[in-house]
């Protein structure tokens, strides 16, 4: 990653004398007002946004794989028109959040390159693969339930761009949740089979979305500096905690049951408990040796290669303009 | 100096959209895209940004062709408004209660 000098300057790093533009930076994020592109900020804050708003941007992209799979293949053309719309939405996710990275001093070609590379991450739960129609409910409304519960307070992130950009994704995911809960609800008052399908699909998914908000919080190194940089709102467990207290009264009305025998309401808390994540598989997942890692990751790489013609035609063709338009 | 992001290292440029939302307001600021060309751009900002009918026009302006304040002489360039609030309605206090004022 390059970072440009300018206008990006970086002050030198000192224990004892807190410049004047530390200190306004320092000022803002106390103030809980917003960092825009051109303000200071501390090394570390640009390359931590940089981290997160790419990642986030690469789960976007890579997270349009799994329902891509069932566009061709949807029950009707209503549920086809819907799935176009829907992985439409995360490829104008994907692309909100590079413009937002990009403002840090990125540039749009190095993060593909990084993930194309397989040296970027993005979120584990994309690398889960999605054999049934029911997945595209189970998606929505576990996959995108989880991902709205996390980025409601991202619209608060104390980096400006950011925070316009989750504002947007946050009022176009709304949709995919309901459109997901709206899937399973049909197959639940359907035939049994479509019942035992829906119910199989939930059993699949339910553990790896809660290990979407991260891991537990003694296990998070990053995460007291981006809370104390307002990057951050909440901690893991407390999104995941909020998140199951949401899953539970919406799987009763599906009248699916959630996979987890120890779930319970803890009265003196005033939450559920729940059973132990299986965080080795989820470490296993973000190292690569998930179900469809690789899978996910060459069919990136084929759309990358073969769209480069198309690329490179548009660059020649706007050239082409430009010099036209000063002859 | 040009709007952030814009950089010589990309192979597409990097453009800013403007979206009118309805007839009778302003064109406003919603977010950049990449794209080869302006025509390109013009398109890419229809399928990226007024996806919902969010819009009745779109601007796309080259990242680089916009021009800002200097970041570092923030604090002085808007100094001059400072300390002339009779520049405000609210300043003039004396005429309260009379209608129409």
């Amino acid at each position: 990653m390059t970072i440009p000098s300018v206008p990006y300057a970086i002050a030198p790093e000192s224990a004892d004398t807190v410049s004047a533009e530390e200190q306004q930076f320092n000022d803002l994020i106390a103030a809980d007002s917003r960092i825009e592109p051109r303000d200071w900020m501390p090394d570390g804050y640009r390359k931590t946004l940089i981290r997160q708003i790419s990642q986030h941007a690469h789960s976007e992209i890579i997270g349009m794989q799994p329902e891509g799979n069932w566009i061709t293949r949807a029950p009707s053309l209503k549920r086809k028109a819907i799935l176009l719309a829907k992985v439409q939405d995360e490829a104008g996710h994907g692309l909100y959040l590079y413009s937002a990275a990009q403002t840090l001093g990125i540039s749009r070609d190095l993060m593909t390159d990084q993930l194309i590379a397989g040296k970027a991450r993005y979120s584990s739960i994309f690398n889960y693969p999605s054999p049934t129609w029911a997945d595209m409910g189970s998606i929505g409304w576990l996959v995108d339930g989880a991902a709205i519960c996390n980025q409601v307070p991202l619209c608060r992130a104390s980096y400006g761009p950011y925070g316009r950009a989750m504002v947007r994704i946050c009022k176009e995911e709304s949709f995919h949740q309901r459109q997901g809960f709206e899937i399973l609800l049909e197959l639940m008052n359907g035939t049994p089979a479509q019942r035992e399908m829906a119910q199989e699909s939930v059993n699949r998914w339910y553990w790896p979305a809660l290990q979407m908000f991260g891991p537990p919080d003694d296990d998070s190194p990053n995460s007291a500096q981006s809370m104390a940089w307002n990057i951050k709102r909440f901690s893991n467990d407390e999104l995941r905690q909020r998140f199951v207290g949401m899953l539970v009264p919406q799987a009763e009305v599906l009248g699916v049951t959630l996979p987890d025998p120890d779930l319970r309401w803890n009265e003196e808390k005033g939450v559920y408990d729940m059973g132990e994540i299986d965080w080795t598989e989820f470490h296993e997942v973000l190292a690569g040796r998930g179900p469809a890692n690789a899978r996910r990751l060459q069919r990136r790489r084929d759309a990358h290669d073969e769209g480069q013609w198309v690329r490179e035609a548009a660059a020649a063709y706007a050239a082409k303009q430009a010099v036209k338009a000063v002859a | 100096m040009s709007a952030p992001g814009a950089s010589e290292k990309e192979i597409w440029p990097l453009w800013e959209v403007f979206v009118r939302s309805s007839r009778g307001i302003s064109h406003t600021h919603v977010g950049s895209l990449h794209a080869p060309d302006a025509t390109l751009a013009v398109r890419n900002a229809r399928d990226l940004y007024t996806r919902r009918n969010e819009g009745v026009s779109i601007w796309v302006v080259p990242a680089d062709a916009i021009t800002t304040s200097d970041p570092d002489a923030k604090g002085a360039f808007f100094e001059s408004p400072a300390g002339k609030n009779y520049r405000h309605a609210s300043y003039y206090t004396k005429s309260e209660g009379v209608k129409h004022l």
